[in-house]
């Protein structure tokens, strides 16, 4: 026995207009999307701020040690001796900002969560007259690489970061080894984010994936063991993403904070 | 999601209707613990509507014949325990929606065979010995792209050939697995990146991974065959560096 049922709506059928939306899921489809808006948006607004208040921006120095928020790196006035009045941390930061952009993993939380194109599978996206994917406008998404490469330096620099930050200037003008909480912040930072740049799919595929054949020769089959660990950070890039997203975050929060007088670093000279 | 295998009194809501129309028709039936959307579909055909079309054949995940929608996400049929489902509520078991409707359950996928001959097939390099050899490491990572049962899930969940209907400008997620099985074979003599970035259309992908969240095979078709093709486009048509180092051709390769 069947009877015709009307309480729920099917997926629009073959040829049928799809508006947004449509779809015969039931599951709450749109709790992620609005997840993704909600932390990119705050951690963008945050960034954006933060670099544009702070641009006097001199590192933190607890008895003698200079800890370095990842916002405000490399130390260009530091390190390199060049001074600015103007928001100075954008000349560095266009390259991990670029490097987010670009990125396969965060295109694809963009994509679905800003551009509703589609808002989640299966669920019909937000109407545009001519979809052209990234063959016109998005067309420059194709220069992640060069993004990834300059990122990558900048992961340097925090690395070198880190390692300024385990030394203290004492009073008689040497140095002592010393740890601090806001120092053991910075490393984790620096793995992570080394975790998401290195697990880069442009640089999986410039590392090995490019290869036609990964057994051919000495050199392909060295290159083919480095693509396999890429690859293993690689399937976990959207992991390593927000991880990394959070602890760029949690850091400069931390040493801002510090910085600030709010509480003092704890730390421990050798 | 609960492992504990339930039967029970259940309902479904089955499409029903042929190549212009069609509705969601309600049935009931009792359900045995451990059985799949399949065998409630098969049972309603054969204790209550015998002319309900399904296509089905192996039961066993591997024939691909048996996609269709479940409560709005394209499944197998064969692979979808009632168990897994809400309990609480009807099943809903649609057809793929990206292809026209022939009747019932069943679509007419034959857009994907036409694809499919487009495709430069296999052309082995010149002067290869009579016995072809490649390298392990070789052979895993195309293994992946033959695992595809051709269920076209993926054509039906990608939101290009699904909403925007750009049958004619990409190829789909199924046939970038192809062109990347060949792109990536050590032993094939053809360079199709053209093709790639030209008819097959890999710059429409938006890298969504619907395709890769819906294959029952677990191929990661945007991180092992989608992104690594755009990858491949791009250097030979992105990266100036590759050009001033002319890195830009591809031993023993022809373009096609």
């Amino acid at each position: 026995m069947s009877t015709t049922s009307e309480a729920l709506k099917p997926s629009p059928a073959y040829g049928e207009p799809r508006k947004a939306g449509a779809t015969a899921r039931r599951d709450r489809w749109w709790v992620q999307p609005f997840l993704v808006v909600a932390a990119l948006t705050t951690f963008g607004i945050y960034t954006i701020v933060r670099v544009i208040l702070s641009t006097k921006y001199p590192g933190v120095y607890t008895d003698g040690a200079h800890l370095q928020s990842p916002m405000f790196s490399p130390d260009l006035a530091g390190i390199f001796g060049f001074h600015t009045k103007l928001p100075w941390s954008f000349l560095v930061l266009w390259a991990p900002l670029g490097m987010r952009t670009t990125c396969y993993y965060y295109r694809k939380s963009i994509y679905r969560s800003y551009f509703l194109a589609p808002p989640a599978c299966a669920v019909a996206g937000a109407a545009r007259r001519k979809y052209s994917g990234e063959t016109k406008m998005l067309l420059f998404m194709n220069l992640h690489r060069f993004f990834f490469y300059a990122a990558a330096i900048v992961v340097g620099f925090l690395a070198f970061d880190f390692v300024r930050s385990l030394f203290y200037a004492t009073a008689g003008g040497g140095t002592s080894f010393g740890v601090s909480i806001g120092s053991l912040i910075m490393l984790i930072n620096v793995v992570c984010l080394s975790g998401y740049t290195f697990g880069c799919n442009s640089f999986r595929h410039l590392i090995g994936g490019n290869l036609d054949c990964f057994d051919c020769s000495a050199s392909t089959r060295t290159r083919h063991t480095l693509w396999q660990r890429v690859t293993t950070l690689n399937v976990r890039h959207q992991e390593w993403a927000w991880l990394s997203m959070f602890t760029v975050w949690g850091t400069d929060l931390y040493l801002w904070l510090a910085g600030s007088g709010v509480f003092t670093d704890p730390h421990h000279i050798f | 999601m609960s492992t504990e295998m339930k039967g029970g009194h259940r309902q479904l809501k089955i499409w029903r209707g042929d190549r212009e129309t069609g509705q969601l028709v309600d049935y009931e039936l009792d359900t045995e613990p451990g059985m799949v959307v399949l065998d409630a579909v098969l049972e309603i055909q054969a204790s209550q509507e015998p002319d309900l079309a399904v296509r089905w054949n192996c039961k066993a995940a591997k024939c691909g014949s048996c996609s269709a929608e479940i409560n709005g996400k394209p499944q197998l049929m064969c692979k979808t325990r009632l168990d897994h489902l809400p309990a609480d509520e009807p099943i809903t078991v649609e057809p793929m929606r990206a292809f026209p409707q022939v009747r019932d359950l069943v679509t007419d996928v034959s857009w994907n065979y036409r694809v499919n001959e487009k495709i430069p097939p296999f052309t082995p390099r010149e002067g290869l010995p009579n016995e072809y050899l490649m390298g392990q490491a070789d052979t895993d990572r195309v293994s992946e792209f033959r695992k595809c049962i051709e269920c076209f899930m993926c054509q039906d969940v990608c939101h290009i050939l699904r909403d925007h209907r750009l049958q004619e400008k990409y190829y789909g997620p199924r046939f970038m697995v192809r062109l990347a099985s060949l792109d990536m074979h050590p032993l094939d003599g053809l360079d199709r990146t053209d093709l790639i970035a030209d008819q097959a259309g890999v710059g429409l992908c938006n890298i969504t991974k619907c395709c890769t969240e819906v294959c029952p095979e677990g191929i990661k078709i945007t991180d092992n065959a989608i992104i690594p093709l755009k990858e491949r486009v791009a250097d030979q048509r992105y990266d100036p560096l590759l050009k001033i180092f002319k890195r830009k051709g591809r031993q023993g390769r022809k373009k096609v």
